[in-house]
């Protein structure tokens, strides 16, 4: 009996030592962040800075041009929502209406998901290319702008709003927009944050694809633009690790704040 | 007439009244029909056109002037098999999968069992320090690691040195390089595999866990006896989506190693990237990402035929 009580405690123990270790590059980033370059090279490295100062975020912002990345990625992550609302429209189509082709376009949404982008990647530039959408924001943000694994979530979530409800907004005269905006889109709040953060998170961390469409400065997201400062690794770890903080920091905040709905996304994604 | 009936016969006379656009026929069609463009734009006709142009000399100048633009049949794939850095980028791409999968679906395992083993708050709270990794952006994590594996002032060859060891060439020797590359990738890849299974986890009815208990049975005769074997499913899914994740294997390397040294990290996929995008060969690209498909396919497609064949 005594072991049994004494378990929970060791697990927790091991779990809280596992997770010290996972957050620690984290904790490492911002306090390295807030070091003067002169202290980032000392040996032993400090863990905790001596002095702080914030000079390397304000560098990346007067010396390099991350006001212009980090608007960028925010237009970008507008983009995706557009794309969000495709996915809901598509979601509700699958879920609430028969149609012709209904169970094969809905075969075709979820074979998507298993083409690798190694194989979409030329392709998709040679598309964006004869479309003239190379090196423009809207380029960056057409190849993930409508996620399939997004329509699933949604068409499971709004399978189970009830047809008699529906069918009540029919009688009463309102029109398919109007039952679209005014009765799904609200029933189906929780299904719309978990697809809102997923969006986010998408448009935010996005890589490749503005690595590869955008080739001009002008249209850099803050991913590529910390990739730069890479380039320049033995020259500078606090301006670097400035950068990877105003790139994770927005990041960890929506995930605290929606952690909830993330996981449950996540968890609808597994195993159903 | 039934309700339902008399229901139904007013809504198709309502239906008739409405504008074309609005018929209920129409509307589904109207609802997919721009997310649909977008996914069969750009992975449908996106497979075609990677067909097609890898059996095709396209590269920066046929880009300029699609009339150079020539079918040479098969001589991509060719060339490819005959390119010793192809074979090495397979065989790295073979390394990262066999280091990194077991790995991952192991740890992860246990992780989430650990995570899953008391209700309270404080393991709640811990779920999302392992959760964290998953969502934060790769080049952030990248430099982040870089930092850290640096050899003349990086945490990790410091730490080496307090118990008297010499440093390391995490990044710079060839088969360390290989799995300091491959441990961020598994750090950052725990998070999305730990939430899976924690859901299959939390989906076990906690009676058959009382039921145990009642006969006396261990906590890892519990582990062992229910939890594995329910988490069959779970563990089969997380297996094969790892699998796949890894067989793509980029991010890492390319951010943290760009490939090097002397290719010793370069992946398949990294070498598809730099074939199509540093040389600008985009049929010959082309031409090695449809050999990556055809692999990725056929191992995912082995997975499931085994599974289907072995029932459960």
């Amino acid at each position: 009996m005594v072991r049994r009580r004494a378990t929970p405690f060791v697990v927790g123990a091991l779990l809280a030592a596992g997770a010290v270790l996972t957050a620690f590059p984290f904790f490492w980033m911002i306090t390295t962040s807030l070091k003067p370059l002169a202290e980032s090279y000392t040996y032993p490295p400090s863990v905790i800075p001596s002095t702080t100062t914030l000079n390397s975020y304000l560098r990346l912002f007067n010396d390099f041009d991350f006001g212009r990345y980090l608007v960028n990625t925010i237009v970008v992550v507008l983009i995706g929502f557009v794309g969000l609302s495709f996915v809901a429209m598509a979601g509700y189509a699958f879920a609430k209406f028969r149609f012709r082709g209904k169970s094969v376009l809905f075969m075709l949404v979820l074979s998507t998901m298993m083409v690798p982008i190694q194989v979409t990647m030329i392709p998709t530039y040679l598309i964006l290319n004869s479309l003239q959408l190379t090196n423009t924001l809207v380029g960056i943000a057409l190849p993930t702008l409508v996620s399939a694994f997004n329509i699933f979530l949604f068409r499971q979530f709004m399978t189970t709003i009830p047809d008699e409800l529906l069918e009540a907004a029919r009688l009463d005269g309102a029109g398919e927009l109007r039952i679209l905006w005014s009765i799904v889109l609200p029933i189906s709040k929780p299904i719309l944050a978990v697809g809102g953060v997923l969006t986010f998170i998408t448009g935010w961390n996005s890589f490749i694809w503005p690595l590869i469409i955008a080739n001009d400065q002008q249209n850099y997201t803050l991913s590529v633009g910390i990739s730069l400062l890479s380039k320049q690794l033995a020259i500078n770890p606090p301006l670097q690790m400035a950068g990877a903080s105003l790139m994770v920091v927005p990041i960890v905040i929506v995930f605290v704040i929606f952690q909830r709905y993330i996981v449950q996304g996540f968890t609808m994604s597994g195993l159903k | 007439m039934t309700v339902t009936a008399a229901r139904n016969d007013l809504r198709s006379r309502m239906v008739a009244f409405r504008p074309p656009w609005q018929r209920a026929t129409l509307v589904p069609y109207v609802l997919v029909g721009p997310a649909l463009l977008c996914l069969v734009t750009f992975s449908v006709l996106s497979i075609l056109v990677a067909v097609v142009v890898s059996l095709t000399n396209l590269d920066i100048g046929g880009l300029a002037n699609y009339g150079q633009v020539r079918f040479i049949g098969l001589r991509n794939y060719q060339t490819m098999f005959g390119d010793p850095a192809f074979w090495e980028a397979l065989g790295n791409t073979a390394f990262f999968v066999i280091v990194g999968v077991p790995t991952l679906v192991i740890g992860s395992l246990i992780i989430a069992i650990a995570l899953n083993f008391s209700r309270s708050w404080i393991f709640r709270a811990l779920r999302a320090f392992y959760f964290v990794p998953a969502i934060t952006a790769i080049v952030a994590i990248s430099l982040i690691w870089g930092n850290l594996y640096n050899s003349q002032f990086g945490l990790l060859n410091y730490l080496l040195s307090l118990i008297g060891r010499d440093p390391v060439q995490w990044l710079t020797d060839p088969t360390i390089a290989k799995f300091s590359v491959a441990l961020v990738a598994i750090w950052r890849g725990s998070g999305l595999d730990i939430i899976i299974f924690l859901a299959a986890l939390q989906a076990i009815p906690p009676e058959y866990y009382e039921a145990a208990s009642v006969d006396g049975a261990t906590e890892w005769q519990k582990i062992f006896r229910i939890t594995v074997p329910l988490m069959r499913f779970a563990i089969f899914f997380v297996t094969v989506t790892t699998l796949i994740n890894w067989m793509q294997f980029f991010d890492e390397p390319y951010v943290l190693t760009r490939g090097g040294p002397v290719h010793a990290t370069t992946s398949m996929s990294l070498y598809i990237y730099q074939q199509g995008f540093s040389y600008n060969e985009f049929g010959f690209a082309s031409a090695a990402s449809i050999v990556l498909f055809a692999i990725i396919a056929v191992v995912t497609g082995l997975q499931l035929r085994a599974r289907l064949g072995g029932d459960a």
